[in-house]
């Protein structure tokens, strides 16, 4: 039996529908993230989940059991708030002791487990330090040892990594993955940052206008979006609209518009339409004729723009019929920001099996 | 800027708050200290300092000190003061929070309008409010009429409601009711709502999310609240003069009628040190307990 599930949730406010007939299920020890833009419906869910709102229609279900009737506090659920919501007046170990204080435990047991979970995140040496004497990065760690000090059933984490800069985020990224892989408990995430959500997660359900676009393993989610949302929304992404056709050697291939006849993987009838979704990092750029003749897709074209973001620099290229495609480029050589100036004559081409065809 | 002119501008900003404390609190309060080691002077007013040759009372004295210990029933006074002002804090407190709550839960654009309905009371004379409370506490008025019907029906004896130490003290409670809820609100109004559902998410239930989270936030409202409370309540004369009994005197009426009755300016000196003296002592007491309280 899954750990969490949710059967058709709805929920209503006035006219607009914020969640609209969500359904899946959390398998125990998981990651799951809910992924989408703001306004997608993500934490409407979460809040949910949490009893802090009740679905106008749908089930949701812990362990088998509707939580319907269970109001916060008695749910063995807790959450991570954007904000961290530490108790500004308690200090740090007191903050991690409240949950087992409300719990009733003994004031040993208390002490002990404190320690422990404190140890965890490496904040033993903070335990009596008050929550506006720490970092940002540290009160992140105190809200998920509080979180995680009585072993909920089930974390909740509303864009936990959002007020951290860059470098903080990726770090506490990967001791997200670490932490959760030593505690056990599974995690509901909740981002909009899709490389967050791709690097954390075991599994994803991307949501758009309260709804499951795609939910899958995150790799599945990047190379084979099922939809134009997903396929734009996650990472970069080439999109050619394209038709089936019957090729004269007699495999299918796609006649792309404004690109003409090229070579995919399709997977419908001819004559239907849909999106190729082709990855910058899938295209190859090469200067002027050059390039890789075993590549199925070839075109000619001028750099027309490049951005350069150190490790790799994504070039805008214009073919000679007028489209536009990205091409990516690792800056293998050092110091070195681009490998072509604008204007520069090149040749982008792909393999048939790149890209990834989402039908209509 | 050079190190003088630096020096001059820390000056410009300081020199003006430092003289407006000497001229209207240190050097007032050196004249009451002076006074209350003096003699009266004959009609009124203090005895001077140097001997004016007619054999007359002058100089300095402890008589006023030692006046004030020789009789108990000062200090007794003193002491129900004490229990008077802490009994009105504590009843503002306890109405004066769930309507502070309410206020801060209210939503925004209906919040000003509470604040000033709070207020109100404020635009009305407040010896015509405190008036107004003698006729609501008359033996006419309904109030007394329904406590003594229900006496009556227990057979016991009718009370008088206004002249008591209950009219006294639903007089101070009324009066200064406002400072309570004033400076609570702005606290509770502050408070991060999501502070509240942490709380609940992790396992507290209504009563644990109040003592736990909202009441230790709110205390620097409930301390200012009850400063404001208090002390006024402390030094009020005109509520007991009006709505309490001849035993009901308190160290304000005492005070005043020194000054205004008896003329004995120094001894009305020494009792306003007493009662100064131990507010200061109270004052510090609650500092350093409100220290301990937040490292402990």
């Amino acid at each position: 039996m899954a750990l969490l599930e949710l059967h058709d949730v709805t929920r209503r406010f006035g006219d607009f529908e914020a969640v609209k007939d969500v359904s899946f299920a959390v398998e125990s020890g998981e990651f799951f993230t809910l992924l989408g833009p703001s306004g997608c419906g993500k934490t409407t869910i979460l809040r949910m989940v949490a009893g802090f709102d009740r679905p106008d229609g749908g089930r949701i279900l812990l362990d088998g059991r509707d939580l319907a009737a269970t109001p916060p506090e008695k749910r063995p659920i807790h959450t991570v708030f954007q904000s961290y919501a530490l108790f500004p007046h308690l200090s740090v170990g007191r903050n991690v002791a409240f949950p087992l204080r409300m719990a009733g435990l003994p004031e040993g047991e208390i002490r002990r487990r404190v320690g422990e979970t404190l140890e965890q995140v490496h904040l033993a040496e903070l335990a009596d330090h008050y929550p506006h004497e720490i970092s940002g990065g540290q009160k992140q760690r105190v809200a998920l040892a509080r979180g995680l000090v009585n072993r909920p059933r089930l974390l909740l984490l509303d864009e936990p990594l959002g007020a951290l800069d860059l470098k903080l985020r990726e770090e506490m990224q990967l001791e997200l993955i670490k932490l959760q892989r030593e505690v056990g408990v599974t995690f509901v995430f909740v981002t909009h940052a899709q490389n967050e959500a791709l690097a954390l997660s075991h599994r994803i359900a991307v949501m758009n206008r309260g709804r499951i676009e795609q939910l899958d393993v995150p790799s599945r989610i990047y190379g084979f979006p099922q939809n134009r949302f997903v396929a734009d929304f996650i990472g970069n992404c080439n999109l050619l609209e394209a038709r089936v056709v019957d090729r004269r050697d007699g495999e299918l291939g796609l006649e792309a518009e404004g690109l003409g006849e090229i070579r995919a993987p399709a997977t419908d009838r001819p004559g239907s339409t849909g999106v190729l979704a082709l990855r910058p990092e899938q295209v190859r750029i090469h200067a002027g004729g050059d390039g890789e003749n075993d590549q199925d897709n070839r075109f000619p074209g001028t750099v027309r723009d490049f951005l350069y973001v150190g490790d790799v620099t994504t070039y805008q290229v214009v073919l000679d019929n007028g489209f536009r495609l990205s091409a990516l480029r690792a800056n293998d050589a050092p110091g070195r920001a681009r490998f072509f100036e604008i204007g520069d004559r090149v040749t982008v081409s792909w393999a048939r099996q790149a890209g990834h065809y989402v039908p209509d | 800027m050079s190190r003088t002119e630096d020096r001059l501008s820390r000056w410009a900003v300081t020199a003006p708050p430092t003289l407006f404390l000497l001229a209207f609190f240190l050097v007032p309060a050196l004249i009451v200290v002076l006074a209350s080691f003096q003699y009266p002077g004959e009609f009124g007013g203090l005895a001077p300092l140097a001997d004016p040759g007619d054999g007359s009372e002058h100089g300095l004295t402890l008589e006023n000190y030692r006046f004030y210990f020789s009789d108990f029933l000062f200090t007794e006074i003193l002491l129900r003061s004490f229990l008077v002002a802490a009994a009105s804090t504590l009843i503002c407190l306890v109405l004066a929070y769930p309507v502070a709550w309410l206020i801060a839960r209210s939503p925004k654009q209906h919040r000003d309008l509470l604040v000033l309905l709070v207020i109100l009371p404020f635009a009305s004379n407040f010896l015509i409010r405190v008036y107004a409370w003698m006729i609501i506490l008359g033996p006419q008025a309904g109030l007394a009429q329904a406590v003594n019907g229900l006496l009556g029906a227990f057979g016991l004896a009718p009370v008088s409601l206004l002249f008591s130490p209950f009219a006294v003290l639903v007089g101070m409670v009324y009066v200064h009711l406002p400072f309570m809820i004033l400076p609570l609100y702005t606290n509770l109004e502050k408070h991060d709502p999501v502070l509240l559902d942490a709380a609940q998410d992790l396992g507290a239930n209504a009563w644990q999310r109040f003592w736990r989270v909202t009441w230790p936030l709110s205390l620097p409202g409930v301390f200012s609240g009850s400063a404001l409370v208090f002390i006024p309540v402390l030094g009020m004369f005109a509520i007991p003069d009006i709505l309490g009994g001849t035993r009901d005197m308190l160290i304000g009426n005492l005070i005043k009628d020194q000054f205004l009755g008896v003329r004995d300016w120094p001894f009305g000196a020494t009792l306003s040190i007493v009662l100064t003296l131990c507010v200061l002592g109270l004052a510090g007491l609650a500092a350093w307990a409100g220290k301990g309280g937040r490292h402990g």
